[in-house]
């Protein structure tokens, strides 16, 4: 069994949750800047003008990508052979708070849903845990913004659902809510489980290397079909128009039950703050 | 881009035509979904606000706070459709234009063209772009809002796009 110190964790966990609030991802920039110079609509070139030199001035001068610095969400695969000494879900929680107060990012995250008093160092943060083979620990850190998280949703379709007509839902909603989740996207689909499990499935989908397709054939039918439908919509950019709509589609399954067929979708706005690391 | 200056007048307002970026310069306030519930609210109550609504243009926008020796943190635009049943009463008192981004409602369009007022849309994400535009920031009022307060803004070469114009035209629409 390995050991390791949950203030080991919470040190590297806080270098990331930090990277992440002032660099766009970099498979993300590239091809931002390679689309820039294919595009031909005038207000494409505009938004993703602005949104290249955005990073620069966010890396350069600290300032945060965006104003919304998200809620923070931890994603932990923990190897089955690693034990964690140490109480880490108060540090994950000290992590956060002290990244937030010390780098002048704004702290989002209300106290209650009705209440809605600031906790103004932007905890809790949402943590989730998979149990994997091995002694590794890897973590990801996303930070989510709620323009497009409000822009997400989770439906539960027949289980007789067609895979054109999981295509037409998912490209519809898109269709509705995409302009206003800041474009160019990344998609994140979730299908099967259950209600929850669909929603973090489309949550890990997004995490995936941008062109990286599914293994299995049918999903990586659906992630081509869906993505030349969305880039189709002339949302574009800011959705200011433009065929940049979506970098990208991932679709992420899981069994589910004979009587169901869970839907989710994730939209990932153009502020792509996500990094992993493995411990 | 056409330079465009805030107060907006309003044959400035009714020569914008939708689709067309331009640059901001000048005053406005911000204000989100906290500050809008309570400014209708005191409306509702005959109070007296911490800013002048008539003549004014409303930043959807909470910015991230301000870092030492700048003027303002990360400052873009915030969702603007969860504003859309405060616009008509707004607009009612004199707020001519908003700056935000995304779609608006039905309800928006009607109001703007009945009012002859103007919506802007910019780009989301863009909250480090966005904080060099900025000239001078200061606290009007809600202090206990935090990032929801409502704050005084001088834009500087601030670019938007006319998405719905006076005549109630919506880009969103048309494109």
């Amino acid at each position: 069994m390995r050991m390791v110190n949950a203030n080991e964790i919470y040190e590297k966990v806080k270098e990331l949750i930090e990277y992440v609030n002032f660099n766009v991802r970099d498979d993300v920039l590239l091809e931002w800047k390679r689309k820039r110079n294919e595009e031909e609509n005038i207000n494409a070139k505009i938004v993703l003008d602005i949104l290249i030199e955005n990073s620069q001035i966010a890396k350069e001068k600290k300032i945060p990508i965006c104003q919304d610095c998200g809620m923070v969400l931890i994603f932990i695969e923990k190897g089955e052979d690693v034990c964690i000494e140490g109480p880490i879900m108060d540090y994950l929680n000290k992590a956060v708070r002290e990244v937030y107060l010390n780098n002048y990012l704004r702290p989002s995250v209300v106290k209650d849903p009705i209440i809605r008093e600031n906790t103004f160092d932007n905890t809790p943060p949402i943590v989730h845990w998979d149990y994997i083979p091995g002694d590794n620990l890897k973590i990801s850190v996303m930070i989510k913004g709620f323009g497009s998280e409000n822009a997400s949703m989770v439906k539960m379709l027949l289980p007789t659902t067609s895979e054109e007509e999981i295509i037409n839902i998912v490209v519809e909603h898109v269709k509705n809510y995409g302009p206003n989740a800041c474009p160019p996207l990344i998609i994140g689909v979730g299908l099967g489980g259950t209600m929850e499990k669909a929603v973090y499935l489309s949550k890990k989908a997004i995490m995936r290397p941008l062109f990286k397709r599914n293994d299995k054939e049918h999903l990586r039918r659906l992630e081509e079909e869906i993505l030349r439908r969305v880039n189709d919509l002339n949302i574009g950019p800011g959705g200011f128009g433009g065929k940049l709509t979506a970098l990208d589609v991932f679709v992420e399954s899981f069994p589910t039950h004979i009587a169901g067929l869970p839907l989710a979708v994730t939209l990932q706005c153009s502020a792509v703050r996500w990094g992993e690391i493995v411990i | 881009m056409r330079k465009i200056y805030l107060p907006l007048k309003d044959e400035v307002i009714e020569d914008l035509k939708v689709g067309e970026w331009v640059r901001l310069y000048g005053e406005c306030y911000s204000a989100r979904d906290a500050a809008h519930k309570r400014i209708v609210e005191s409306l509702m109550r005959g109070e007296k606000l911490p800013f002048q609504l008539e003549g004014s243009v409303i930043y959807y926008m909470g910015p991230s706070p301000t870092p030492p020796g700048r003027i303002i943190g990360a400052c873009g635009p915030t969702t603007s459709m969860r504003m859309d049943p405060y616009v008509p009463i707004l607009l009612e008192k004199g707020v001519k234009g908003f700056i935000g981004k995304g779609k608006r409602g039905e309800e928006v369009r009607t109001a703007i063209r009945k009012y002859k007022g103007i919506y802007f849309a910019t780009v989301g994400g863009a909250g480090a772009y966005f904080s060099e535009r900025i000239k001078r920031f200061q606290l009007v009022g809600y202090e206990d809002l935090g990032p929801e307060a409502i704050y005084l803004l001088e834009l500087y070469d601030f670019p938007v796009m006319v998405a719905i114009d006076s005549s109630g035209r919506d880009y969103y629409l048309e494109k």
